[in-house]
């Protein structure tokens, strides 16, 4: 096992420059708040109704090579240990009420980042009976990362974007 | 597909004496009188026959028709159906003999509002408490886009029972990266005496968003019923497109798909022997496989211009191809996966502390998987034969068979192990398959057929068997669409496996089949 980890060696790379794919909406938390996020904040994960697409490029954040955990950002198990929301899918009427309850749980000041093309607008399932609409319908979104799904780079410069970084786009 | 099974059941019924009303259409489906619906399904499973998916329709003008696919290993499919008439509105319940049927049998009367007689538990399932209780999605009077009112409603959960026995309820949003649903835990202790599943959280209307669109986008929309399986379920819903065209793909196009959803498998088990791992706190085979599983997706980024591979797939074969200097960079990463594999395998075997941890944990016993008919590697794992790409004998597997991998165990380990020996084996099929890569086109063109033609496919995904039946309407579009993902039938598996086991070591059990929430919302 630990010839194996010395043969891997340290893979992490520097973070890639994001895509034209996020979206930044009306900021709603001062630069000063944001500030504090920095360095250690703690994201809870939604499935809102995604096809399970978006969960593996989530997944892959956490992997040796981009290691999410470096920009001080942690996935954690409860809402009311949460500092952002991360939502992924297009809402589904079953799921409407749960989002809404998890928003609700996350202590004030709280980020919502809104991950794939189902949660941007709906993406290939649309609008019908078993949905309740985009994400920024049920709760209040700071930004978009469109995709289907959005890549891991893209992914974690959304999440830096909502801390008010400034991102290098293409 | 392999339709031996539709002739053998002919004779079979005749021999019974069940009258067969009709046989028609392409693929063959048995129209059996409505009253003999039951008395069959308790024939074919005394005979051993697999129950493969049930579902509904409606017919213009004539009611409802129920119907049914069946299989059994060396003899492939056949599809049964019944008819409801206009003034009807039940059919008798195929559960008290199959119980992989319950929760589709509660499907059908969600969805249509038809009744099966003689279910044990006809509970609501997808329809969730707040819908009104009238809305019946499938059914064609009802617009996709019907704004539901909320109505109250509650649940009934089975309630626990017997001295010491507490409950603890869980989700529907999950303490992790994953989907959501509810589970409902009786435990003693720190023993799990029952599981209850909740599920529909995710369903996103994907049956009845079918409904009208063309091929091409009833692809697009089939890639995305489970992302992890986004090649097998665009295949299966290709080729039960194609099948009621009358198409065949190109060989090159198989070979092609088949390409892509081996390396589907390879990196869905990849992921999940780790994810299973770090679920036993074993970090270090997380990370390794993470990894690995990165290098597959970048290099399909490169290759196909998609780190899933979602929408690779379209009517009529793929649209990309695969240059010979390509082919050999697959063959050569997927060789030093499956290398790195191996190596992983050792330090496995040779970690005692995760080896305690998933030897006798969660077993399912031979007869019960049986009878519930348990598909692809968990269903393996405890002996069963099942898998579609031999029972069905699609191409390119009917020229490139892949040897069938199965052990005894039905535990963790044994699904483990299993995992990480059909990576060998589909590494293996990819280094024959790219070597002699069949040349020629890669796609033929699309011609819809006419209304009323029907196909049914299935697919065996890295989770089991894909089973998709269609029916065209006017102007190429989809007038019904059923999807029975593997999931449908394996989270019951999962409750069977789930009791005994200690609270703590239901999530790494949960990994272990790590069913899809959104295959089986739909
Ligand atoms: S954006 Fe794409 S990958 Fe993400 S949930 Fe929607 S369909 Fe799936």
């Amino acid at each position: 096992m630990l010839r194996k980890i010395f043969r891997s060696g340290t893979i992490t790379e520097p973070l890639g420059v994001a895509g034209n794919n996020i979206e930044q909406l009306g900021a709603r938390l001062s630069a000063a708040v944001l500030r504090r996020f920095r360095g250690s904040l703690a994201i809870r994960a939604v499935d809102a109704g995604s096809c399970n697409g978006c969960e593996l490029e989530i997944h892959a954040t956490n992997n040796p090579y981009y290691d999410l955990e470096r920009f001080g950002i942690h996935f954690v198990a409860s809402p009311r240990h949460a500092d952002m929301l991360l939502v992924t899918g297009p809402v589904t009427r079953n799921m409407a009420v749960a989002l809404k309850m998890t928003y609700e749980a996350v202590p004030e000041p709280k980020l919502v980042v809104a991950v794939g093309d189902c949660a941007a607008c709906g993406g290939e399932f649309g609008c019908s009976y078993a949905t309740a609409g985009t994400v920024a319908d049920i709760i209040p979104v700071d930004v978009v990362v469109h995709g289907c799904p959005p890549t891991p780079t893209d992914i974690i410069n959304g999440i830096l974007i909502s801390l008010g970084d400034d991102i290098a786009h293409d | 597909m392999n339709f031996t099974l539709s002739g053998s059941l002919v004779t079979l019924l005749s021999e019974r004496n069940i009258r067969i009303v009709s046989v028609s259409g392409v693929p063959k489906t048995l129209c059996i009188p409505v009253q003999d619906w039951s008395k069959v399904a308790g024939l074919l499973k005394r005979e051993d026959i697999r129950l493969v998916a049930t579902w509904a329709a409606q017919e213009v003008g004539e009611g409802f028709t129920v119907h049914a696919a069946y299989a059994k290993t060396g003899q492939g499919y056949a599809l049964l159906q019944t008819i409801i008439g206009e003034d009807a509105s039940a059919f008798p319940s195929i559960t008290p003999h199959y119980i992989a049927a319950a929760r589709m049998e509660r499907l059908i009367h969600d969805m249509f509002g038809l009744i099966p007689m003689d279910h044990p538990d006809l509970r609501p399932w997808t329809k969730h408490e707040h819908w009104p209780s009238d809305a019946y999605p499938l059914r064609k009077e009802f617009a996709t886009d019907t704004d539901m009112p909320r109505s109250e409603g509650e649940y009934p959960y089975i309630e626990a029972e017997g001295e010491g026995v507490y409950e603890i309820p869980v989700g529907p949003v999950h303490a992790g990266i994953i989907e959501p649903g509810h589970f409902r835990f009786l435990a003693v202790g720190e023993q799990i005496l029952n599981l209850e599943q909740r599920l529909g959280y995710v369903h996103k209307g994907i049956e009845k968003g079918m409904e009208g669109r063309d091929a091409f986008s009833a692809t697009r929309l089939a890639a995305r019923v489970s992302g992890d399986a986004t090649v097998a379920h665009s295949w299966a819903l290709c080729s039960a497109l194609e099948q009621a065209a009358g198409i065949d793909v190109p060989p090159r196009a198989s070979s092609l798909r088949a390409v892509l959803c081996e390396r589907e498998r390879i990196a869905n088990h990849i992921g999940d022997i780790g994810a299973t791992c770090n679920d036993a706190a074993w970090s270090f085979m997380h990370m390794q496989c993470q990894r690995l599983r990165e290098d597959m997706a970048r290099l399909h980024k490169d290759l196909f211009g998609h780190r899933l591979l979602m929408d690779l797939l379209v009517p009529g074969g793929v649209p990309c191809d695969l240059q010979p200097s390509d082919m050999a960079i697959l063959q050569a990463q997927t060789r030093t996966i499956a290398d790195e594999m191996l190596q992983l395998y050792d330090i496995y075997e040779n970690n005692t502390s995760i080896r305690e941890r998933v030897i006798d944990s969660g077993t399912i016993a031979h007869d019960d998987a049986q009878g519930l008919g348990l598909l692809g590697y968990a269903g393996r794992s405890v002996g069963l034969k099942t898998d579609a790409r031999a029972d069905a004998a699609y191409p390119p597997y009917e020229r490139f068979p892949i040897p069938l991998a199965t052990c005894p165990g039905g535990d963790v380990a044994a699904r483990l192990w299993l995992r990480f020996e059909e990576i060998q084996e589909s590494a293996r099929f990819l280094d024959n398959m790219l070597a002699h890569m069949t040349e020629g086109d890669t796609r033929c063109a699309w011609a819809a057929p006419e209304a009323g033609a029907t196909g049914f496919a299935v697919i065996e995904s890295w989770r089991g068997e894909i089973a998709t039946w269609v029916r065209f309407a006017a102007d190429g579009r989809l007038d019904r669409c059923h999807i029975r993902d593997p999931s449908m039938i394996n989270w019951m598996g999962l409750e069977l496996a789930a009791r005994e086991v200690p609270v703590p070591d239901f999530p790494l059990n949960n990994k272990s089949f790590n069913c899809s929430y959104s295959g089986q919302d739909l």
